[in-house]
């Protein structure tokens, strides 16, 4: 169970990118974060796992206070945190497999990894989640040889190496097309459905939340304007989430 | 639309900046001398043309060749007539030079036919003053130029010499040897040199790239701005760094001390250089164990530690052992391979060098270590113990860390301007520096965290600027006084100007990398370390390279100039033919820097494509 309250950040140039958001997540949800450009979905996520610092408010998680974790304590608790992101954040230079083993970076000894010492069930735990989403034949690969749907595959995988309770996904599919991006849904889907990981996940377009989504949360300036069904949100709501001028796609 | 009317004052505005920066250029001209009447002059023109010529003939190659010389008795003015008889008759069998006639005024004209030399040869025919015919000293500029039979007829221009006794005409002809021209000396030399000349650069470049690399991510804004620590993580790490690097040193020293009896056995070297990094290696791997979920217990963390330290002290042994290893290989094999001897000196410099360099690596280790550890200590504790302990825990250890490092820089500033008074070098540094840390720590909360990150990367860049002002010529001339005139200094010189320049460069790589893979290997739970091991490093590989080669492309360039200031390479040898107003040998050491800097800028562009 993932508890927000009264979530705020203010960036250091005054902007408000999240205002007093308060939500649950029980665990085992698909969760999509909707709502327009700029609207703070990342800035949420981010704040999830500290990799934006929130401004004021409280995350907890399991009983645990994240937002009073420190640095030592956050990074076991990252760990557990998968996360996916839209442009992907592979290394480019890196090989597919190496870029894979980061995942495994906050459990393995730092003195081992800096020399890219991985223990074998690692290695192999890596071909294992490789092989799940369907990119095992290109481990050796440098990961910007990939296209764009396999290298979100490689972030998966990257992500599954965490073994995560928890993955948080920034617009995963905002820079694929279509039918690629029903593939990556569906392998989220299938890693929430089957191995109960619990997904936030942030989403543009309305027919993939209602395809996937067991609830929507709607952000609005920073706001919380909406939580509820994914077949709650009718015409009216829409435009409240939207603003009055936007047309539906899709 | 409506065209605006130009005003009268951008009219005026513009007259006057025109009359501006004509006045910045006339006095341009006048403080930089341009004197185009100078280029006329007679004198320079033909000092011109001469060294241009000599520049256009680098003394690379020449014939051998053998000479005869022949001289014959010469009177100025004429003298009595018996002493005009009195001279002796040329020996025909041998060259001769009958000269009519065989006195002269000063400043007269004389006919001079040679017989008997080399057919077909040439050389100069001179007048030698004084009596001695063996005189070096010779005057005039006259050439001898022999036909098939080995006679020559030429017309001298006698100088204004006059004296009593018997003067003399000298004619040396020579003739090449041999089909093909040889290398001269000059080209020996100057090949002895420019080969002197990329080494120095090679390993200038090498030990400013490997220093350069961790300097610039210390320099790199976006690695260091998220690094901040509470304030006794940082005093501790401060008082970790010096107290680890007595340490370390001492360390060093007493495992030096332990393996000196072994040292000069070659068997003993080897199988301490086998086993000990063996045994080193069996501990780190039962001390460092490579996943774990759970932290381990106290007692266990304590036998840990001692077997890193123990495994370190393994290390060290081994490291030695290689030296000595490396210098009683090296100085057998130098006797043994001969004209390959360069080989074994090498091994033994290396050997040397590691001899050398260990107790400092093992200071740097030591130090980075406690420090590191001291600091996590110190992390811990702040956000543990309660407020109010952690108040008393900074004043006391922010005032340590401020006594620690004025008393450092105290003793810094004894040791380079010889006060000789403990009070004003020690005590008073130390008592001011701990009163700031006091202050210091009743100004912070207890448990703020402190930027340090930025700290240490305003630090690394203001060093790095100003030592990059200073060139590496003048660097070479301290350089030359601490190690003496050679190679070395201007090793050390041009090591020390790639250190920071390619650590600002690199720096600014670091800091042009994409944020992304950063974040999501953040995210995964990775130390800071890891980090930039697995997002950092391979982003910045590219770069790095190819700023590498350019900087030893600007190393070949400069190290052509360092001996200058006897820094060592091709520069000395290209000054002292300047001085000497050798100018053909200067064409061939300046051909030699054009023709290497040429390579290199071809094969630098050439690598960098393959490798980047």
């Amino acid at each position: 169970m993932l508890q927000v309250s009264n979530l705020t950040k203010i960036y250091a140039g005054g902007v408000k990118a999240l205002d007093r958001v308060t939500f649950e997540v029980p665990d085992g949800q698909f969760l999509a974060v909707i709502g327009l450009s700029g609207s703070g979905k990342s800035t949420l996520l981010r704040c999830i796992n500290r990799l934006v610092e929130p401004t004021e408010g409280q995350i907890v998680w399991n009983g645990e206070d994240i937002t009073a974790a420190t640095p030592e304590e956050m990074r076991r608790i990252r760990r557990r945190f998968g996360m996916v992101f839209q442009h992907f954040n592979l290394v480019s230079r890196s090989s597919v497999i190496t870029n894979v083993l980061a995942g495994r970076l906050g459990y393995v000894n730092p003195a081992w990894s800096l020399l890219n010492r991985f223990p074998h069930q690692d290695v192999e735990k890596a071909m294992r989640q490789m092989e799940r989403v369907g990119i095992a034949d290109k481990a050796g690969q440098r990961a910007d040889e990939l296209s764009g749907g396999q290298q979100q595959r490689v972030g998966i995988a990257r992500a599954l190496m965490q073994d995560p309770e928890m993955i948080l996904a920034d617009e995963p599919v905002a820079s694929l097309d279509p039918v690629l991006a029903h593939s990556i849904m569906k392998h989220l889907e299938e890693i929430n459905q089957q191995d109960g990981v619990t997904v936030l996940c942030s989403l543009h377009f309305l027919d993939l939340v209602h395809r996937y989504a067991d609830r929507v949360i709607a952000l609005n300036e920073g706001q919380l304007v909406f939580e509820g069904l994914p077949t709650e949100i009718d015409d009216q709501k829409f435009k409240e989430i939207y603003g009055r001028d936007a047309e539906r796609v899709g | 639309m409506k065209t605006k009317p130009t005003s009268i004052w951008k009219s005026v505005r513009i007259g006057l900046l025109t009359v501006l920066v004509l006045v910045v250029f006339a006095y341009g001209f006048q403080i930089t001398q341009v004197d185009l009447t100078e280029l006329r002059s007679e004198q320079r023109q033909e000092s011109l043309r001469r060294v241009l010529r000599a520049l256009a003939k680098p003394d690379l190659f020449a014939y051998e060749q053998e000479e005869v010389i022949a001289t014959a008795p010469l009177f100025i003015p004429c003298p009595s007539e018996e002493s005009l008889a009195a001279l002796p008759a040329p020996d025909a069998t041998n060259p001769y030079m009958v000269i009519t006639p065989a006195c002269a005024e000063p400043e007269g004209t004389v006919q001079v036919e040679g017989f008997n030399f080399y057919p077909n040869a040439k050389g100069p025919l001179r007048f030698v003053p004084g009596s001695d015919p063996a005189n070096t000293v010779t005057l005039g500029n006259g050439i001898a130029i022999t036909d098939a039979q080995g006679h020559f007829l030429a017309t001298l221009e006698l100088p204004d010499r006059p004296s009593d006794e018997v003067q003399y005409l000298r004619a040396t002809i020579r003739r090449n040897l041999g089909a093909l021209p040889k290398l001269t000396e000059t080209a020996y030399s100057t090949w002895d040199k420019i080969v002197e000349t990329v080494f120095l650069a090679l390993l200038a470049t090498a030990i400013g790239t490997v220093l350069a690399i961790p300097l610039s991510f210390m320099a790199a804004r976006n690695l260091m701005a998220a690094v901040r620590s509470p304030l006794a993580s940082i005093s501790l790490s401060v008082l970790g760094w010096p107290v680890g690097m007595v340490i370390g040193f001492l360390a060093a020293r007493w495992v030096g001390a332990l393996g000196e009896p072994l040292a000069s056995s070659l068997l003993a070297n080897l199988a301490a250089v086998v086993i000990a990094p063996l045994g080193a290696w069996q501990a780190l791997r039962w001390a460092l164990p490579q996943e774990e979920l759970t932290p381990p217990g106290t007692g266990i963390r304590l036998a840990r530690a001692l077997l890193i330290a123990f495994a370190a002290l393994a290390l060290l042994f081994a490291l030695f052992q290689l030296a000595a290893l490396a210098m009683n290989l090296g100085s057998l094999l130098e006797d043994l391979l001969a004209s390959f001897g360069f080989l074994g000196g090498f091994l033994y410099q290396i050997g040397e060098i590691l001899r050398l360099t260990t107790p400092v690596l093992a200071a740097l280790a030591a130090g980075g270590a406690l420090s590191s550890q001291l600091s996590r200590m110190g992390q811990h504790y702040s956000e543990r113990a309660p407020a109010r302990l952690v108040k008393a825990f900074n004043l006391v250890v922010t005032a340590a860390a401020g006594a620690t490092i004025l008393g450092l820089l105290g003793l810094l500033i004894d040791a380079l301007y010889q006060i000789g008074e403990p009070s004003f070098t020690l005590w008073i540094p130390m008592a001011v520096g701990a009163i700031s840390g006091l202050v210091l720590a009743a100004m912070v909360k207890p448990k703020d965290t402190l930027p340090n990150g930025m700290f240490i990367y305003t630090i690394t860049r203001t060093i790095l600027n100003f030592t990059r002002s200073v060139e590496a010529l003048v660097m070479a001339i301290v350089f030359v006084i601490a190690v003496g005139i050679g190679p070395f200094a201007g090793v050390l010189a041009l090591g020390l100007h790639t250190i920071v320049s390619l650590g600002k460069l690199y720096s600014e790589q670091v800091e042009s990398i994409l944020p992304g893979p950063l974040e999501a290997v953040d995210a995964t739970g990775a130390n800071r370390l890891q980090t930039i091991i697995y997002a950092v490093v391979p982003q910045i590989v590219p770069p790095f390279i190819s700023y590498t080669m350019y900087r030893w492309d600007i190393n070949v360039r400069m190290s052509t100039i360092i001996g200058f200031v006897g820094g060592g390479g091709i520069g000395f040898l290209l000054q002292q033919n300047i001085n000497l107003l050798n100018y053909r040998a200067a064409a061939a050491q300046m051909l030699a820097i054009a023709v290497v800097v040429a390579a290199m800028d071809y094969i630098s562009s050439y690598l960098r494509q393959r490798v980047v």
